[in-house]
């Protein structure tokens, strides 16, 4: 279901802006709010939603999605109530692309064909495995493209040209670049390269979109003058967990407009 | 024959695998600090000067090689020729300095300026620290909360020997939270720090390099039971948390097929209890901490794929993955793996300590409660070689506690 999301990126550039891309853990605070929450991101202007699966060791994560994964498993959240969630989530008319983002191990314990099936009866439409670099990234994306699901590779500051070179086999939607060398959350984005970014849509034949560190609509603002997407996530988590459950949903939308406000190029 | 000769003849993995088992399971941004690492090691592991310098800090600073002692008095009590290999004697008192020595060569050799560890019941984090000092570097264990309490005197030792121990209050607050941790700061910090990993698990290379650099337990043992006993051995037990002192024993016995392999994991409160770390023994093939191996992983559509609480009394092997040589050999059938609980390790610990007059560590207990098993196989003139890969001061408020001596 690259079509979709290839969209989503084509419609923002021809409306000269970046795509803005959500990320929320699924099950924070609890499931049946976290789909709430995902339908009102929606609504208010995400153009990709990436939906986080709870993982018991996310040992790519800052504290803060540390702990909204702790808060999701402890509710009751797993990866088959994430793709049920997605299913809901289309039930509702909610059509805005939805990327699954998670570590490998409960993919690999349902089964990769198993889990490629489900992703895409339930409507995802890629998958995001932080765990899966491009050398062990075939035994998920063959199973995946056997049902139409693709997979969105990380790039980060340290990747050589060679490895992002193999990028383009992939035909990626899209590639997420990683503004910084930590952990998600940890640091406030530092300015990124416009050359190493058209390098990477050069090389992998993809629109790229940046996340880590990127927090308020001014970071956006900035992001979005030299890039095809901008990544939110831990700003929108920490949204969840700064009050009741009841009141997440109009939270985090509301950062969510005013980040989709600050994505237009001047 | 040479160090580089003895460790060239090793099994290589094949594109980063045992078998199906092992690889690369990492975020993007470590994967260029791995190829670096492996590219280190290839070229240190062939490199005589390398080993020369490891071999000289093993010999006149950990004060190899260890012994391979004659247990006559367990032997009568187990009922075959038991040889106790003696990796207590270390300085810091486990085999896990074995492993850092090496891996701190190879850091000074890639200008690393910053050492990382991860540590459970503190012996790798003491040798980690042990070795910063040594060779001046500044260096931070990360340990799970649970695991500083359970092991305060191994955090002042740390502390002593100047690193800063991190405890680490996510998930179960155990060693592989520790090891999360020290991924985070590794991702981090990744140009100038070295991650020191204390087993035979995480990404290739390490399973590699740090079972060839624990292999000198069983190249030595090798010699040392060919001098004494003037034949190879009938069977090898160790016991596996991660798996390194037993994969260091087993590999240099790997093309003798005569020579059987005995792995004993921490079966806790009994494997059929729920609470236990037998990876091998109970667990199914997953990946955690960047290799694909065995884990203890649930099962159920409510906690799909996440990993679940290990149990054992020791520090050291309540952990729910393993390497994935081990796996590799379970699956080939080359080593066997069996499982001791709690009590039963520490009713072997006192069983050495009557008999023999030495204090093991609870980790090496497990393995010394399966000689009556391996005995009953290879029969009273049967030739045993034991790891005994600790000692036990750093566990004895634990047993003090079991025993009723203390609250
Ligand atoms: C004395 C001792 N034995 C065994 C172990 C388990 O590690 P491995 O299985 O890697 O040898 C430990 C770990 O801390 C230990 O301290």
């Amino acid at each position: 279901m690259t079509a979709q999301l290839r969209a989503a990126f084509d419609n923002a550039a021809k409306e000269n802006r970046a795509a803005l891309v959500a990320y929320l853990t699924f099950g924070d605070p609890d499931p049946k709010t976290s789909i709430d929450i995902v339908e009102a991101v929606a609504q208010a202007g995400a153009d990709v939603i990436e939906l986080g699966v709870p993982f018991s060791d996310p040992s790519a994560d800052g504290p803060s999605i540390q702990r909204a994964m702790e808060r999701a498993l402890i509710a009751g959240a797993s990866l088959p109530g994430a793709i049920a969630a997605v299913a809901e989530l289309r039930r509702r008319g909610v059509k805005t692309p939805i990327v699954l983002f998670g570590y490998y191990n409960p993919m690999f314990v349902m089964g990769p064909a198993t889990f490629a099936e489900r992703a895409a009866r339930a409507g995802i439409d890629a998958v995001l495995t932080v765990d899966l670099p491009i050398d062990e990234l075939d035994e998920l994306a063959g199973p995946l493209a056997t049902y139409g699901v693709s997979v969105i590779p990380l790039v980060a500051p340290t990747s050589t040209p060679d490895r992002i070179a193999r990028l383009a086999g992939l035909h990626a939607p899209f590639v997420y670049y990683i503004s910084l060398t930590g952990v998600t959350g940890s640091r406030a984005a530092a300015p990124v390269d416009p050359a190493r970014l058209a390098q990477i849509r050069t090389a992998s034949g993809s629109p790229v979109a940046v996340g880590f560190g990127i927090r308020t609509p001014d970071d956006a603002r900035r992001f979005s003058a030299v890039t095809d997407g901008v990544v939110v996530g831990t700003a929108l988590v920490d949204r969840v967990a700064a009050g009741d459950a009841a009141g997440a949903p109009a939270r985090v939308a509301e950062l969510v407009r005013a980040l989709a406000a600050a994505m237009t190029r001047s | 024959m040479s160090t580089a000769d003895e460790i060239a003849k090793l099994i290589e993995p094949t594109r980063g695998r045992f078998g199906e088992f092992g690889g690369q399971y990492v975020a993007e941004t470590l994967m260029p600090a791995i190829a670096q690492l492996e590219t280190a090691w290839r070229v240190a592991r062939d490199d005589a000067s390398y080993w020369a310098e490891v071999d000289d800090l093993l010999k006149n600073y950990v004060g190899r090689p260890s012994l391979l002692y004659h247990a006559r008095r367990l032997s009568a009590e187990v009922g075959a020729d038991v040889y106790l290999k003696r990796e207590d004697l270390n300085h810091t008192g486990a085999h896990k300095i074995n492993n850092c020595i090496g891996q701190a060569v190879l850091a000074r050799r890639m200008g690393k300026r910053r050492l990382i560890a991860e540590t459970g019941a503190g012996q790798h984090g003491v040798a980690t620290a042990t070795v910063a000092a040594l060779f001046g570097l500044p260096c931070e264990i990360y340990m799970g909360a649970e695991d500083v309490v359970r092991q305060s005197l191994n955090v002042e030792r740390m502390k002593l020997l100047g690193a800063t121990v991190h405890p680490v209050e996510s998930g179960t607050r155990t060693l592989k939270d520790a090891m999360n941790e020290a991924l985070r700061d590794w991702v981090t910090n990744v140009s100038d720090t070295f991650y020191l990993i204390g087993s035979v698990a995480g990404p290739h290379p390490y399973p590699w390099m740090v079972r060839d650099l624990q292999s000198v337990i069983g190249r030595e043992a090798r010699r040392q039971i060919l001098d004494i006993a003037g034949r190879l051995p009938d069977a090898l037990v160790a016991c596996v948390g991660g798996g390194s002192n037993a994969a260091g024993l087993f590999a240099p016995f790997v093309d003798e097929a005569s020579v059987r392999f005995v792995g004993v994991e921490a079966a806790g409160e009994g494997v059929e209890s729920g609470r236990h770390a037998a990876t091998l023994g109970a667990g199914r093939i997953g990946v955690l901490h960047g290799s694909k191996s065995y884990v203890l992983t649930h099962e159920d559509d409510e906690r799909m794929g996440q990993i679940a609480h290990a149990h054992s009394i020791s520090a050291g092997l309540d952990y729910p993955g393993v390497g994935p040589e081990h796996a590799a050999w379970k699956v080939s059938g080359r080593a066997v793996y069996v499982a001791r609980t709690d009590d039963q390790a520490l009713a072997a610990l006192e069983l050495l300590a009557r008999t023999e007059g030495i204090l093991c560590a609870l980790e090496t207990a497990h393995a010394v409660a399966a000689l009556d098993e391996v005995a009953s196989i290879v029969g009273k003139s049967g030739v045993i070689i034991v790891g005994l890969s600790g000692r036990g001061d750093k566990d004895m408020v634990t047993v003090a506690q079991r025993r009723g001596a203390l609250p």
